[in-house]
This record gives structure tokens, C-alpha cells and sequence, in this order.
């Protein structure tokens, strides 16, 4: 495979502290995210839970440089996103982050392989190098047939591992996944799970799914992390799925 | 984001709501082509009117005359400039002088008289001037029936047509058509005029050699003469409009009027130079190579100590009027564009609704502020560009139309058709170029408000 492992960073890969989102609306505020330090390493497979409401998904828009905290910091690679100016943090978005979401978020009026580039477009690299590496991108998910297919021909699975060629096609540290099986049946699920463990396992990158099927988590998650009420609540290693990735052999 | 991407994401946006943007594009073309078509019109009308007044030839023409002539007519020259009684005569060495100035292409004694003609034993009296043979190719003789002057000393005439419907006894009353010149030439060409002329005789007194014995000691004698002339043209335009009520009516070689030596009414206040070597002239027309030049050789000539006289100052006022008129059709025009451009925010606006969700990914997966401002812009600009080149093609047919639908009253009318529309290429890329301009800037609001749009909530949209 062309797509070569990402070369870990020496440092922690993202580390929050006491960080804060808070919204208001109307006469109420709303503390979407209150007070939450954690760090993930490079390399780890971590699951973000709770219940709807618990500030999982605010934590991502904030790791992914989507949003800005009200206090508190997010570095991500020794770079305090707060401090980022709205070109930087854009920047970032798009060398640094690749994301997928539980609504795939394909642009409708775009085939498959213009979508997967489009990230591409926005790194200015030259239009020959485009279609190889989105035709590539495309294979490694299983959807090199589908290069010229508009998303709303596509079945849901097809549309969300095109979304994950996408993520990966400026070849991110960090893989950022918002509920990415919740508009997704079972088995389908299963397969985008498998593709998230691979870029994992086979590229080294670093992954931070937000869930609430705690199912999920544990089988493919190797640490999970709780929030109630933008909250940490808990956070712990999966021991069974380490036990399982060190039994099957597979290596990071 | 790279200019081919960000052209081809824009017009790809443009297809997706084809309709929409197709009319706001026909709005952008219906403001830039009545923009054209009022510009068109006012450039049109603007050459039409340099083109007629050219052809009358006298927009290269300077008039020179004698200080000494302008005695208590009360010009602006004459107060300002020096006393009438110290100014320099006109004679041979002056119009030689003149003639040799820079962008010079001949000056000329202008010799006028009036004095009789007879056809057909009927006698007219008339203005008679001379023409040198290098007025032959002067646009005032366009339209004319015969021939020019076969030589400059021929004893021929050329007469203009209202001589002409005077001596057949057609003076065109009111109401009633004009005669066309070739109606009026058929009968007169060839035929012959007798002019009868005062001839100026100098009889230079034997003793005089010093100038003061000449302003004293010198005489002439009248003597009546007469000179046939055969007609040999009929000129529709009036070759000296520009002289008013002075202006002949019958035209001689300039040569054979020099020749005949006919006493002019100005003689009289030269009569203590008439003996001198010299030929002094009342006034001198002086033909510049361009309209342009002009004011430079009037100035120059004035240095010398003449008065001068042009048609440019006049020239000058129409010139002004029709910038004038061009702002105004221009101002109108561009109305049309900025109602257009209205257009063009709201088209963008609404397009901002729709493609929230858009705009939200693409920051999502890495856009920054100004690759969705450029896409917003593009779209603008791609709309502007658009609308341009149809509304400059719909303009120049409107124009057109407009043109043509005027001659063909005009020739109901029994007026003769001309073109008064005109697209220059300057107009073309102006028009153009401005409506680039105008959706470029209708598109500063709608393009910021894309820009800024919050990526989080922009994805919530749905």
C-alpha cells in the first residue's frame, strides 16, 4: 500500500486542560464542556462515551479546531489551538485532522473521487497528484469502482468510507470520528469499525471516536473515556480488546 | 486554493442552481447592455457630429487677418492685443511666413468680392471667392455635381446650390422639398456666366523709390471689365458656412482671381500700400494638417501680430455637450447594472442558505476564511464576467436595432441615413470590466458572511 504509516510525534498527541466550552442561550448557560483534562497518546484508539448531551461531541469540535474553548486549552502536537488564529487553526484542520461524521457530510454535488480531494484543493497540490492519490484513497477503502459515483447513489457504508478516504487523504496524525456507525446498520458498522482500526493499527494514527454504543467501544476502543454533564467521569484502559489486538498478534 | 480550482468549483456551484443564477446572470447582461447600448449611442451621435462637421473642412482652417482690419469692431483682440494702427500688414512676405510654420499645409490670400454675374442676361449680384487647387480634395465638395477646377487658372466657376436654385429661379419656398443638386446641375453645367469686375490698375508715380514717397506719391485707376466663366460644378454643401452671412456663393481658381487683379472692398483702407511690390491681403486662410494642431498655429500666428479665427473654439462646446451626454446615458446605463447587482447579493445570500451545510464541510475538512470568501467571489465575479459578454452582445444588437429602425424613419423623412451607433473596443472591455467590478463588489457582503460562518454550527444545518 502506497499510503505509508504517519511518523508518531514525540509528544503526546492531544492533551486538554480544565477545558471549558460554555454557550448561552437566552437567559441559561449551558456548560457543554466543563473542566475536562485528559491526554491521548500518539498512536492510541481512544472512545469518548456518554449519553446524549454530555459534552462528547463539544470535546471533539474542540480537539478538532472546529471550535474554541471558552477557557482551558487543547494542545494538539505542542500547539495550543486557542492561540491559533482562524487561518492557522484552518491550517491545522487540514493537515493536521481528518475527520469523518455520523451524517458522512460528502458533498452532494460532487463524484466520489472530487470529494476525496477536495482536501487536496484546499492544499493547493496540482491537479495530476489529485487524481492518484484519490483514486488510492478510494482503493484502500474498497470504493475503486465508485470513483465517479455521486454520494446519493451510494448505500450508507459506501458513503461513510468514502468519507474516511477523505480523512485520510492529506494523511492526518489524528483521525477524528463523530458517532461514525450511528447512521449505519450492524454489519456495516462492523466494517467501518475495521477500517478505523486499521488506519490505527496499520497507519499509526491516532484515533478519538465519539460514541454511545458502549458495545463498540469495547470491542475496537483500547482506553475509553466517560462524560456526563461535560464532565470526565471515567476513564480507563479496555483491557479485553488489548487482550484480544495481543492475542490475534497484530502489531502496532 | 488555485485559481483553476477555485474557477471550476465556482462555475460548478453556478450549474447546481442553474436557474437561479441564469437569471440573475440575464440581469447582469440587461444592465450591462443598456449601458452599451446608451454609450453606443452617445459615441455614435459624438462622431456623427465630427464626421458632418469635418466634412465641411473647416475644422482645419485658420482665418488670419490684419489687425488693421478689425478697426472699431469692438473685438476682444483688438483691446487686448496691440493698437490696430501698429500691427502687421498681411502682404506676400507674411502669408509666405505662414505658410511656412510647423503643420502648415498652405495659407492662402483670400480674395472676395461681390459683384455681378449674368446668365442668360439676367444679372445676380453675388459674393464671388477663390479656391486654391488643393480645396479639390476638401470634403465640402462631397456630393458635388461636375467637376473641380480643370486648372488653377481656368476661367471657370463652381457655383453652390442655393446660386444655383437662384439663377434657375428655384428659391425653395417653405414646406416644399428641396431640389436635389443633380436636378439643379443638369442645366447650368457648362454653361456659361459673364462676371463683370471692377479691375484695380496701380500707376506707380515715376519718382517714388523710398516708402514714404510710396505711402504718398501712389494712384490707381478703376477699370470695368468683364470675365466668362464657364460653370463647371454645383456643390451641395456650403464650402464657407463657417463665414456666415459673407460667405460666397460662386467659387473661382484661386490663380485666375489673382490674375484679374478685381478691386476688394478692403483696398480702400490699403490704398497707400497698393503700390508696393508686394500684394497685401485682407485676410489669409491658413489649412492645417490636423484638427489638433490647430491651436498651436493659431498661437503662432498671433505672435506674429495677427488676428485669427477658427472653428475649434465652437468645436470646442460640442465637444463638452457630448461628454456630457455620455456621463448622463452612461449614469442611466449603469442604473440597470446596479439594479443587476442587487441581484447578485441576493442570488449569493440565498445560495448562502442553501450551501450552509457546504460551507461547514469544507471548513471542516480544512477550508480556511479565504478559500470560501475566493468561492464566493468567483461565483460573483463568474456571474459578472457572464453577464458581461452577453449584455455587451445584447447591447450592441439593441444599438443596432435602434440604428436602424432610426434610418429607415430618417429616409421616410427624405433625410439621407447615417450611423450614429458605434461600439468602439474600448467600450467593449469597459463594459465588460465594469460588470466584473459591479459583481465583484456585490459580492464583498455575501462572501465575508460565508467566510465567517461558524463550522459547528454550519454542520448542525440541516
Amino acid at each position: 500500500m502506497a499510503i505509508a504509516p504517519v511518523n508518531p510525534p514525540a509528544n503526546g498527541a492531544i492533551r486538554t486542560e480544565n477545558l471549558c466550552r460554555h454557550y448561552r442561550m437566552g437567559e441559561t448557560l449551558i456548560r457543554a464542556v466543563d473542566g475536562v483534562s485528559l491526554e491521548v497518546r500518539s498512536g492510541e484508539f481512544v472512545a469518548l462515551l456518554g449519553s446524549s448531551g454530555s459534552g462528547k461531541s463539544s470535546v471533539l469540535n474542540l480537539i478538532a479546531g472546529l471550535d474554541r474553548p471558552t477557557s482551558g486549552s487543547v494542545v494538539v502536537q505542542d500547539k495550543d489551538l486557542a492561540r491559533l488564529s482562524r487561518e492557522e487553526l484552518a491550517k491545522y484542520r487540514l493537515h493536521v485532522v481528518g475527520m469523518v461524521f455520523q451524517s458522512f457530510n460528502l458533498i452532494a454535488s460532487m463524484t466520489l473521487s472530487e470529494n476525496v480531494e477536495l482536501p487536496l484543493r484546499f492544499a493547493e497540490v496540482d491537479r495530476s497528484q489529485r487524481e492518484g492519490l484519490a483514486r488510492e484513497a478510494l482503493d484502500r477503502v474498497g470504493l475503486k469502482a465508485r470513483t465517479n459515483h455521486r454520494p446519493s447513489e451510494l448505500s450508507g457504508g459506501e458513503q461513510q468510507r468514502a468519507a474516511l478516504a477523505r480523512a485520510l487523504i492529506n494523511r492526518p496524525q489524528l483521525l477524528l470520528a463523530d458517532e461514525p456507525t450511528g447512521n449505519l446498520d450492524s454489519h456495516t458498522g462492523t466494517e467501518i469499525m475495521n477500517l478505523l482500526r486499521e488506519f490505527n493499527e496499520g497507519l499509526g494514527m491516532t484515533v478519538v471516536m465519539v460514541t454511545h454504543e458502549r458495545a463498540l467501544a469495547e470491542r475496537y476502543a483500547r482506553r475509553m473515556i466517560f462524560l456526563a454533564d461535560g464532565k470526565l467521569i471515567d476513564d480507563r484502559p479496555n483491557v479485553p480488546a488489548i487482550a484480544a489486538a495481543e492475542t490475534s498478534g497484530v502489531q502496532r | 486554493m488555485k485559481i483553476p480550482d477555485l474557477a471550476e468549483l465556482a462555475l460548478r456551484n453556478l450549474r447546481e442552481s442553474l436557474l437561479r443564477n441564469s437569471l440573475t446572470t440575464v440581469g447582469i447582461s440587461v444592465g450591462v447592455a443598456s449601458l452599451v447600448a446608451m454609450l453606443s449611442l452617445g459615441i455614435g451621435l459624438q462622431q456623427l457630429a465630427s464626421r458632418r462637421l469635418g466634412k465641411s473642412g473647416l475644422f482645419d482652417t485658420v482665418i488670419v487677418s490684419s489687425r488693421r482690419e478689425m478697426r472699431g469692431m469692438g473685438r476682444e483682440e483688438e483691446r487686448n492685443g496691440p493698437a490696430p494702427g501698429e500691427s502687421r500688414v498681411l502682404d506676400e512676405a507674411a502669408r509666405v511666413q505662414i505658410e511656412h510654420l510647423p503643420n502648415v499645409l498652405e495659407a492662402y490670400p483670400d480674395i472676395r468680392f461681390n459683384t455681378e454675374l449674368r446668365y442668360e442676361d439676367k444679372p445676380h449680384l453675388t459674393t464671388i471667392s477663390a479656391l486654391p487647387a488643393s480645396a479639390k480634395s476638401n470634403d465640402a465638395f462631397e456630393g458635388m455635381q461636375g467637376n473641380y477646377f480643370s486648372s488653377d487658372t481656368a476661367p471657370e466657376a463652381i457655383l453652390q446650390k442655393s446660386f444655383a436654385e437662384e439663377l434657375l429661379g428655384k428659391t425653395p419656398k417653405l414646406g416644399t422639398p428641396d431640389p436635389s443638386v443633380a436636378d439643379l446641375a443638369a442645366p447650368l453645367l457648362g454653361k456659361e456666366l459673364i462676371m463683370r469686375y471692377a479691375q484695380r490698375e496701380t500707376t506707380p508715380s515715376p519718382a517714388s523709390t523710398s516708402p514714404a514717397d510710396a505711402l504718398a506719391g501712389t494712384a490707381y485707376s478703376v477699370i470695368s471689365r468683364e470675365q466668362k466663366l464657364k460653370i463647371v460644378g454645383v456643390s451641395d454643401l456650403d464650402p464657407e458656412s463657417m463665414r456666415g452671412p459673407t460667405r460666397a456663393k460662386v467659387f473661382l481658381p484661386l490663380k485666375l482671381a489673382e490674375s484679374l487683379h478685381v478691386m476688394q472692398a478692403t483696398d480702400l483702407r490699403e490704398v497707400s500700400r497698393a503700390a508696393r511690390d508686394l500684394p497685401v491681403y485682407s485676410s489669409v486662410s491658413v489649412k492645417v494638417a490636423k484638427p489638433s494642431q490647430v491651436q498651436t498655429v493659431e498661437d503662432a500666428i498671433k505672435k506674429m501680430g495677427f488676428t485669427t479665427f477658427s472653428i475649434l473654439d465652437a468645436s470646442r462646446s460640442i465637444q463638452t455637450f457630448f461628454k456630457v451626454l455620455d456621463v448622463f446615458l452612461g449614469i442611466f446605463g449603469s442604473l440597470a447594472l446596479a439594479v443587476a447587482s442587487i441581484g447578485i447579493v441576493n442570488t449569493l445570500v440565498m445560495a448562502i442558505l442553501e450551501r450552509r451545510r457546504e460551507i461547514g464541510i469544507m471548513k471542516a475538512i480544512g477550508a480556511s476564511d479565504g478559500d470560501v470568501k475566493k468561492l464566493f467571489f468567483a461565483e460573483a465575479g463568474a456571474m459578472g464576467l457572464l453577464g458581461g459578454i452577453v449584455g455587451v452582445a445584447l447591447g450592441w444588437t439593441i444599438g443596432r436595432v435602434i440604428n436602424m429602425v432610426t434610418n429607415i424613419y430618417l429616409r421616410r423623412q427624405s433625410l439621407p441615413a447615417d450611423n450614429f451607433w458605434a461600439v468602439p473596443w474600448w467600450l467593449v472591455l469597459f463594459a465588460i470590466g465594469f460588470a466584473v467590478l459591479v459583481s465583484l463588489i456585490s459580492g464583498l457582503y455575501p462572501a465575508g458572511r460565508a467566510a465567517r460562518l461558524d463550522p459547528v454550527q454550519a454542520l448542525r444545518y440541516e
